[in-house]
């Protein structure tokens, strides 16, 4: 078990060192001068030839792409993400400012999805053909067609303009006003939510299909067994470990959302910083968040196949 | 009696034959949700195509006076937009945007996935390892969000959309054509083909890559939905196609503004998004449980 996690971990660390190669390739490789990333483009407009030249100087940017790359990852290793051309402020305020926003809708959307998807995709794959089972399968197929902004603007019309039931934008802390926290969430994590719901229905579904076919649940039934001995304890057991090895995709598509239902909603957490990065063109806050967000997905990951390689001597040794 | 007819024995003994094509169509029409599906789809490329048979109006014609007309009224079927824009005009030309930025971001991205996934698969290795690596670390990012940094650095735009889209989708791709390739290269036809001195290149076009084919089809007939669901994002968030040009996303968003008094203007474009979407994933459905069965479940 120890070898398989240093195991994992070290090609966590080989993947996130690709992954600061991709974050700082795209914004560098791409057409314009990389000195916009540490100037805007009205201060390099208002500067004359030699000023530019003296800043790109101390910036290092004209030495060779190779020894800037090294000390950018050496600078994010110190948590030094750089400074925001915008508003000159460390990245990192930002960061910290905007990243519990998000993991605390995120981490509700996570948890709602697990509670609404697997349960459905069970019921949807004992009951087949059933109408629970059409109805769960609609439901998979609609939730990934979605567009996430425009079902946020769908519910805010609805909920919020038409029945005014819920507030229909903000954030506010839980540890401020937890009621209020509480109604301003639910929209927005329900949105985040279905993207991930949809998923989990449609894979516990097809994995409890198949796994209700193996010889050990029609020996569990011919003993008469319970059914909801049957269904949970040898059947979803085993169904569920498909589903849980894409639980790293659910972050993904939670991040994925996040820049818009943080949009919509007008929620300051990162998928807002991104795009506010992304429409000023604020280079080094697009770098962080996406390095940021890179991180946590991989970190997640991580823990998955731990888990698994601990659950499930197959994949440890495997 | 002792001379048999051999024609009819070579007939007996030959396997019986089935229509591939009348199985396919029975298998792929079969269920109803599909059929839809390929309606949807049928409607939506010609829609694309000819825009103008379709279109009652100019897109791109303001009208001042008519601004934020409900639906109905003075001939325009679905109302109009905060200058006077036909909505249903600006939709209709909206799907040829669609349907352009999908079939290019499309090509590129399966073009370069399945490229990099079948070097991978077929070499096997350290070739192997780098090319998945690399993958596997720009599957980190949402897809999304890598197309969103791509369109911002290249600025807006037909063309910048479609190469972002199809930088950020290709890692999916080459994931699955790595597994692939690697299990098709094992094939004794491949054996054969290298006894007979055939090079690398000519294994893997003629003999791997075909093989490969059917699941990357059913694929990429799925991500036709998830391409567009792109670019209409990245047109909401204001990095996508560029006003006064159709494109579904940018229009709900413009419509969001009035959604209190003109709740359609916001609405229906997204509607028509999901609608395009649902369709694509279906018929990758249909075309996946009429190509081969077996890969039911697994994509």
């Amino acid at each position: 078990m120890g070898t398989y996690i240093v195991k994992r971990i070290l090609s966590m660390l080989v993947v996130l060192l690709i992954v600061t190669a991709i974050v700082f390739i795209l914004v560098r490789l791409l057409p314009g001068d990389p000195i916009l990333i540490y100037l805007t483009q009205q201060d390099v407009e208002s500067l004359s030839i030699e000023q530019v030249a003296k800043v790109r100087h101390e910036l290092g940017l004209d030495k060779p792409i190779a020894v800037q790359y090294v000390r950018w990852v050496g600078a994010l290793a110190r948590g030094d993400f750089g400074i925001s051309v915008i508003r000159q402020t460390p990245v990192m305020l930002d960061i910290k400012q905007r990243l519990p926003i998000t993991l605390h809708l995120g981490s509700m959307a996570f948890l709602v999805s697990i509670m609404i998807g697997i349960p459905a995709g069970v019921i949807a794959a004992v009951r087949r053909g059933g109408w629970l089972d059409q109805l769960v399968t609609t439901i998979g197929n609609l939730g990934v067609t979605i567009p996430s902004f425009w079902l946020a603007i769908f519910l805010i019309y609805i909920f919020g303009l038409r029945l005014g039931w819920l507030p229909i934008f903000g954030y506010t802390s839980p540890f401020k006003d937890f009621w209020l926290s509480a109604s301003q969430a639910i929209l927005p994590v329900f949105c985040l939510a279905i993207p991930p719901i949809a998923m989990d229905m449609r894979l516990t579904r097809s994995s409890m299909l198949e796994v209700m076919r193996q010889d050990y649940v029609r020996t569990a039934w011919s003993k008469g067994m319970p059914e909801a001995r049957v269904i949970i304890r040898h059947g979803l057991k085993n169904a569920l470990i498909p589903v849980i090895t894409m639980k790293g995709m659910s972050i993904i598509m939670i991040f994925g959302g996040s820049v818009f239902i943080e949009t919509v909603f007008s929620i300051p957490g990162m998928g807002r910083l991104l795009v506010e990065a992304v429409r000023s063109l604020d280079y080094g806050v697009v770098q962080a968040v996406m390095f940021v967000m890179a991180i946590i997905v991989s970190v997640v990951n991580l823990l998955i196949d731990i888990s698994w390689g601990w659950l499930d001597p197959r994949i440890r040794y495997g | 009696m002792s001379k048999v007819d051999t024609r009819h024995t070579e007939f007996l003994e030959s396997p019986v034959r089935v229509n591939e094509f009348k199985r396919f169509a029975k298998v792929f029409f079969g269920r109803p949700v599909v059929i839809f599906g390929a309606t949807v789809v049928v409607i939506f490329l010609l829609m694309g195509i000819f825009p103008g048979l379709f279109a009652p109006h100019n897109p791109l014609e303001d009208d001042l006076p008519n601004r934020l007309l409900q639906p109905g009224q003075m001939g325009h079927i679905l109302g109009t937009d905060a200058i006077g824009r036909d909505l249903l005009s600006r939709l209709i030309f909206g799907s040829r945007t669609a349907l352009m930025v999908g079939v290019v971001a499309l090509s590129m991205s399966a073009t370069i996935g399945t490229m990099l996934g079948l070097t991978a698969g077929y070499f096997g290795g350290i070739t192997q390892t780098v090319i998945m690596r690399v993958v596997d670390a720009v599957m980190c990012f949402p897809a999304i969000l890598l197309a969103l940094t791509i369109a911002a650095a290249l600025g807006a735009g037909l063309t910048n959309v479609m190469i972002a889209i199809g930088i950020g989708m290709m890692a999916p791709y080459a994931r699955i054509m790595c597994g692939q390739a690697s299990s098709a290269r094992e094939n004794d036809y491949v054996l054969a083909e290298r006894s007979l001195g055939a090079s690398n290149m000519r294994i893997m076009f003629r003999h791997v890559l075909p093989n490969c084919l059917p699941p990357m089809i059913v694929v990429m007939t799925m991500n036709m939905g998830i391409t567009i669901l792109a670019e209409a994002g990245l047109s909401f968030i204001g990095v996508g196609i560029t006003p006064p040009t159709p494109a579904w996303g940018s229009m709900v968003y413009e419509g969001y503004n009035y959604l209190r008094s003109q709740p359609f203007l916001s609405l229906v474009p997204g509607f028509a998004i999901m609608l395009v979407v649902f369709a694509f994933n279906m018929v990758g459905d249909g075309l996946r449980d009429a190509l081969d069965p077996r890969l039911r479940g697994v994509i």
